[in-house]
């Protein structure tokens, strides 16, 4: 009975919403947005993987959770299905229900923010990793950017002062311009200590197919390859896939470097927590933790990017297991040079 | 009269069956994880508050379920021959990368550009999938494997042409995308047919894509059981050698089934191409081709059991939004996608076997009265062994159908 009923809600549906035309619920009347809404009501719409990934999503979950619990108010967070075809759909969700900001985690939001934004001008809206310096995603979209070359300079000069082989490696997730500016910078910061370095790169999926962020085992036998060929530090923009990485490093003795988040801290298992020698940190939390609390104060114009980069900390390198203690002034040598402009990192691979 | 009603009530108990199971697996679970059941189905079947939200809620499920549609017809095409076209994935990427590159490249007037489109991803598809067919008859190479392999081939290729010669979007963009399809070779939306049925104006547009996959749709079904073609197929799908016995070619069936598997699977990307994308982009929807094997699996193969399925996986699908606001985790969803899949592969068998006991209880006693068509679901058991006995005469067909 049951599943009749789900067969037919559909076109059962439909006849309701005909008859119910003439008497316009009052429920539309939220549909305008949250204009002079007393408490904060935080929408935020995860890429694929959703909430759970221990990645790029938590990330934007926990800054979004920390500024809810400080300032008060209700935090809506919506994942996407499987392949993520319904993004527009849950921008739209949210805003329709008056959630003010939204926002929208990760690239692939590029052209259904541009699409749903302008749908609902009393609603703010925020993209990470998405760009709208030039407004043209609307004017009530704010884009928080980061400059993931910096890090991973740093992360290439890490790798190239404690490497012994003089060969390195290099292993992105998903071909795209997102990853590529990882691999530019990491490459830059790498030859910039030792031009004679050899850097093994290499993506584990093509652009276009996502699975190379999810995917440790084809990320270990990438890293293994990597290794097997004479690199002795590894390391990678390949999200759920590093674990793989990880696991290909402590397998052959040898090292890698995370991303994102530290990921010392945050891989169980210590065995691989052994061969993380730093990661490459992307302060998600800290740009939608800053970003909510600027609109509570009211400062979020919109039509402009928030960049993220080594002057604001929001990009940098982690230090704990103490492993690149002994190259820190090095580093923060670079780090300097590049924050006063000295050293201008490449964001895309010739 | 009633014999035919006594078959759809058998080809709908298995998936009717399945779903049911389901729901009461998902139910448990759903207890399990401290949540309310029922509260979290009547969830499910909340559309929205406003007339406008309802619509809306319905033209999602919709423009979700015309690809899904197409995917499982794709792949119960092949099924019905008793192929597996796992490669459904690869020829509809493929297909839609270049129909995008070719609609982009071209300027004709509106239809004609349509078409065009149309047609270039038909012959992609049928041209990839055909590779399958010609390598299984020429070498003996099994669907399965060489059709997963191309969707390898096919990703990786979609990808380099996306990234290489057709890329269209500039050089510091997040989203790789072919150029963008002019207004001439886009599909309207059906919003205007909405409105006139006095329903309210939807945010999105209803895809103009899901005429022409109805049509799809349509002439699979006349295909199949109206044709001699569609005679010959099902007959190779369940019987190989009886088939051939018979004077069918098997070899060319392969080929020719292929072909048209292929080409339903280069429109499954259409419905999102030339409804809402206008290009095709590295965050273009992946995966349909996989959907399709569960869908035409629930549907049974037949073109309306695979519209029902399709509609009820993108049901499912759009469900996942109310359940998350209602703080019931969106897993139930996917819970409930698996389970049906995973029951209606179990209900299919027991609904096959049980048709095929009638069957034969007709068979057996078709002869001796005319009084076989009662409504009695449970006929006396004594029947079976004549019904085996009977059918023991025709060879290969025991076999065949067991297959």
């Amino acid at each position: 009975m049951k599943a009749a009923a789900l067969l037919l809600a559909g076109s059962m549906a439909l006849a309701a919403c005909a008859s119910d035309e003439p008497t316009g619920s009052s429920g539309g009347g939220e549909g305008g947005g949250g204009s002079a809404t007393e408490e904060l009501r935080v929408g935020l719409a995860y890429d694929t993987g959703g909430r759970g990934d221990r990645s790029f999503n938590d990330s934007a979950y926990t800054g979004a959770a920390a500024a809810v619990d400080a300032l008060g108010g209700e935090l809506q967070e919506l994942s996407p299905n499987d392949d993520a075809s319904n993004r527009a759909d849950l921008l739209v969700q949210l805003a329709e229900q008056g959630f003010d900001p939204v926002i929208a985690v990760g690239f692939n939001y590029d052209d259904v923010i541009a699409e749903v934004a302008p749908q609902f001008p009393e609603t703010t809206f925020a993209q990470v990793d998405g760009s709208n310096a030039d407004g043209a995603k609307g004017d009530n979209v704010t884009g928080l950017i980061f400059a993931e070359e910096e890090g991973s300079f740093l992360a290439g000069v890490a790798a190239a002062l404690k490497s012994e082989s003089g060969h390195i490696g290099f292993v992105g997730g998903v071909q795209s311009p997102l990853i590529e500016k990882f691999e530019a910078g990491y490459v830059a910061g790498a030859q910039t200590v030792n031009p004679q370095i050899t850097i093994d790169r290499q993506y584990i999926s093509p652009a276009g197919d996502f699975s190379g962020f999810n995917d440790p085992a084809r990320g270990q036998i990438v890293a293994q390859g990597m290794y097997d060929a004479g690199a002795d530090i590894v390391y990678h923009a390949a999200g759920g896939s590093g674990i793989g990485v990880f696991q290909a490093a402590a397998g052959s003795g040898n090292r890698a470097i995370g991303v994102d988040s530290d990921q010392y801290l945050t891989v169980s298992d210590p065995a691989l927590q052994a061969v993380i020698m730093t990661s490459m940190l992307k302060r998600v939390d800290n740009a939608v933790e800053q970003f909510i609390n600027d609109y509570a104060e009211g400062n979020v114009q919109g039509a402009t990017d928030v960049l993220n980069d080594l002057s604001t900390e929001g990009i940098g390198l982690a230090t704990s297991g103490g492993f690149i203690d002994d190259i820190q002034d090095d580093i923060e040598q670079y780090s300097q040079q590049i924050i006063d402009g000295t050293i201008t990192v490449p964001t895309t691979v010739e | 009269m009633s014999g035919v009603v006594r078959r759809v009530g058998l080809s709908l108990l298995g998936p009717v069956l399945a779903v049911l199971v389901a729901l009461v697996i998902s139910a448990l679970v759903i207890a399990l994880i401290g949540q309310d059941p029922l509260e979290a189905f009547r969830v499910m079947t909340d559309l929205g508050q406003s007339p406008s939200q309802q619509v809306q809620s319905i033209v999602v499920i919709l423009n979700r379920a015309v690809p899904l549609f197409l995917a499982g017809l794709a792949v119960a095409v092949a099924f019905r021959m008793g192929l597996f076209n796992i490669g459904v994935e690869g020829q509809y990427r493929l297909a839609t990368v270049l129909a995008a590159a070719a609609g982009a490249a071209v300027a004709l007037p509106g239809p004609l550009h349509v078409l065009l489109i149309v047609v270039v991803a038909m012959a992609v598809g049928a041209l990839w999938a055909g590779i399958v067919g010609v390598l299984k008859v020429t070498r003996g190479v099994s669907e399965v494997i060489s059709s997963i392999m191309l969707n390898f081939i096919a990703l990786g290729l979609a990808s380099f042409l996306l990234t290489g010669p057709l890329r269209g979007s500039p050089p510091g963009a997040s989203i790789i995308t072919t150029a963008e399809i002019p207004e001439s070779g886009r599909v309207p939306s059906l919003n205007g047919l909405l409105t006139a049925l006095g329903l309210a104006e939807p945010r999105s547009g209803l895809y103009g894509f899901l005429l022409v996959a109805v049509v799809v749709g349509v002439v699979v079904a006349v295909l199949l059981t109206r044709t001699r073609f569609g005679f010959d197929l099902r007959a190779t799908g369940l019987s190989p050698s009886a088939a051939t016995a018979s004077g069918v070619d098997a070899r060319g069936m392969v080929v020719k089934t292929m072909l048209i598997s292929g080409a339903i699977a280069g429109l499954v990307g259409l419905p999102d191409l030339l409804g809402s994308q206008y290009d095709y982009g590295t965050e273009f929807t992946a995966g349909l081709g996989f959907l399709g094997i569960a869908v035409a699996l629930l549907g049974r193969s037949a073109p309306v059991g695979i519209a029902l399925a399709a509609l009820l996986f993108a049901f499912l699908d759009r469900a996942a939004l109310p359940l998350q606001f209602a703080d019931i985790p969106s897993s139930v969803v996917t819970i409930i996608q698996g389970t049906i899949v995973l029951a209606v592969v179990v209900a299919n068998e027991i609904a096959r076997r049980l048709a095929l006991r009638s069957a034969e209880r007709a068979g057996a006693s078709a002869g001796p009265s005319p009084q076989t068509g009662g409504d009695d679901g449970a006929p006396p058991p004594t029947a079976p062994d004549g019904g085996q006995r009977v059918h023991t005469g025709v060879p290969g067909d025991q076999q065949g159908a067991q297959a």
